[in-house]
């Protein structure tokens, strides 16, 4: 039992590593790239905008009526757009990328597996890391970037807007104690954690779909699978990240 | 000349289900070798263990002295090239027409142009009969066109080691008689070394040089063909005739206690004259003569008196027959006809 977890953990990492030195394999699968950069933004951006206003509001209305209780109303805009850019962007677009792209990802090279696809490009002497999982992997890696900077723009706006619409709070008080507590690290952070989430999904994803237990309901399994252990590893990762982040990085407003 | 297969010690298990043990076999250079077993004695898998893709546990499998069981991935990679395996569903890419799963391999390795590539690839769907379905995906074709299409992609490399996972299930009598036609053809052209895993009787009657066959964990045997059809191994006549009487059951083994009943049987003892050996299929009119034909006399007739008595008889009878014939070696036009 646990010599099998460790063994499946020991080859997710063997296959993070073998993705790693693949990237820079020539030729490099550009079409490819391009097909699954497409496929995954098609799939993630819409979801990804209509999350990001109502989160971007929730948290603006908790941490406003918040404030307003500790009469630091002049505080809310910073503190919300602070949670908004630093855990809620990277998070929701993770989930979405992982839920809606990796999920895809997987059951399409989990059937390719079953229908002994891969197999046969193995045998044609060409890798089926460097030909399928690498350019997924990269198109994660990339939507998630840009994506986390929409998401930003988004939830920060709707958190503006039902700040200032709803809770009568002033847009002078808004901006400025977000440029008072905010900073540029912030925001690097946030783009970090998303690539860090991007290539996380994509290579849980290509692992579980490499290794379909069974039949097409393995490929189902494997889905499933995928999808839950994403989201388990992005949250333990998300703490270690802020844990550091807030260890190095000092905070602005001292 | 297609290029020496030497298999050493292999052993494969999944878990502690053991699939075979100890195989130890030289597929010949050029000749074209069948492997026959009953279902789910791990056929396949030997076939995939050859290729490098299963990985057993003890043994060697030695290609132009790269070890494809626990060689360095690269020599492996590269020794695949060698390769053509044509799958049991033809496992082509889905996404791709039946034009471009052919071309895969081409386009993967070699720099021709696109000219060059559409020539082979429509020579070859024209060898496995398939001319008109190219622009077709693999989901929109029958199951045996799907198989020859995946022998056409298996070959477009002209690999020196051609390996088929049952070529005739899924095929009528009449197309496994011309796919039987056809690898012999194929053997002749490119004089590549071939392994046929299957469990289809007529083409292990016609169309190997060598037979082995897979029971019970183990190889039974492996040698000439006529070792194989002469064989008074009960496993074997079983096979070979198709019976229910004998070791082999409907799942893998019988008992004990049946296979003696069987025995006190009178019904069960048929007369069996001498196994009839057929004559192995030659290439089509018009091709050149098997250069494994050559090759493979002379090392049969070395290694003859290492052969049981029964298998001796056969390949004198063999290849007197063949003597009295025009010789093979010589082509002998319209002779087909």
């Amino acid at each position: 039992m646990i010599t099998g977890a460790l063994r499946q953990t020991g080859r997710l990492f063997a296959l993070a590593a073998e993705v790693s030195r693949a990237v820079f394999r020539r030729p490099f699968q550009f079409r490819e790239f391009i097909e699954q950069f497409w496929f995954v933004a098609s799939v993630t951006i819409l979801p990804a905008a209509l999350v990001s206003i109502p989160f971007g509001a929730v948290i603006a209305l908790q941490v406003g009526s918040l404030t307003q209780q500790l009469g630091a109303q002049s505080f809310t805009g910073g503190a919300s757009v602070l949670a908004v850019i630093q855990q809620a962007s990277p998070l929701i677009v993770a989930l979405l990328i992982a839920g809606a792209g990796g999920s895809a990802i997987c059951a399409d090279l989990g059937s390719r597996k079953i229908r002994e696809e891969l197999d046969a490009m193995e045998v044609m002497g060409v890798s089926p890391v460097q030909r399928l999982v690498v350019p997924r992997v990269l198109a994660t890696m990339a939507v998630a970037v840009l994506l986390n900077g929409m998401v930003s723009v988004v939830g920060t706006l709707g958190g503006y807007f039902f700040n200032i619409v709803l809770q009568g709070g002033t847009p002078g008080a808004y901006l400025s104690s977000f440029s008072a507590l905010a900073q540029l690290p912030d925001l690097y952070i946030s783009e970090l954690k998303a690539l860090i989430f991007g290539f996380i999904a994509g290579i849980v994803a290509a692992h579980r779909g490499l290794n379909p237990r069974g039949g097409p309901k393995g490929v189902g399994d494997a889905v499933n699978q995928s999808v839950v252990i994403t989201f388990m590893l992005l949250f333990f990762v998300n703490m270690v990240l802020t844990g550091i982040y807030l260890q190095i990085v000092p905070p602005k407003g001292g | 000349m297609g290029i020496e297969v030497v298999v050493e010690g292999l052993t494969m298990s999944f878990g502690k289900q053991n699939i075979w043990q100890d195989v130890t076999l030289t597929l010949p250079a050029g000749e074209v070798s069948v492997m026959l077993g009953p279902s789910g004695t791990g056929k396949t898998v030997f076939l995939k263990s050859l290729i490098g893709l299963l990985k057993p546990q003890q043994g060697r499998v030695l290609i132009n002295g790269v070890d494809m069981v626990g060689g360095a991935e690269r020599d492996i990679y590269e020794t695949r090239k060698l390769f053509g395996l044509m799958f049991q569903d033809g496992a082509l890419f889905g996404s791709m027409t039946l034009f471009d799963n052919i071309a895969f391999p081409l386009r993967e390795h070699t720099r021709k142009r696109e000219p060059e590539i559409r020539r082979i690839v429509m020579e070859r769907i024209e060898l496995v009969g398939l001319l008109g379905a190219e622009g077709k995906l693999p989901g929109e074709i029958s199951g045996g066109m799907r198989k020859r299409a995946g022998l056409a992609r298996a070959l477009v490399l002209d690999p020196q080691i051609v390996l088929c996972d049952e070529p005739d299930s899924g095929l009528d009598p009449v197309r496994t008689a011309y796919l039987s036609q056809l690898l012999i053809d194929l053997n002749a052209r490119i004089d590549a070394t071939m392994l046929i895993v299957t469990h289809n009787l007529d083409i292990a009657a016609t169309v190997p040089d060598n037979m082995g066959m897979f029971f019970r964990r183990n190889l039974v045997t492996f040698g000439p063909r006529e070792v194989l059809l002469t064989s008074d191994e009960p496993v074997v006549t079983q096979f070979l005739a198709g019976r229910r009487e004998g070791p082999i059951g409907m799942s893998e083994e019988k008992d004990a206690a049946l296979l003696a009943a069987e025995l006190v049987d009178p019904a069960n003892h048929r007369p069996s004259g001498p196994p009839v050996i057929v004559p192995q299929l030659e290439p089509s009119p018009g091709l050149p003569p098997r250069a494994a034909v050559a090759r493979r006399r002379e090392r049969v007739l070395g290694m003859l008196d290492s052969l049981p008595p029964a298998a001796r008889a056969a390949i004198r009878d063999t290849y007197a027959r063949g003597a009295a014939a025009p010789t093979p070696s010589v082509p002998r036009p319209g002779s087909g006809s």
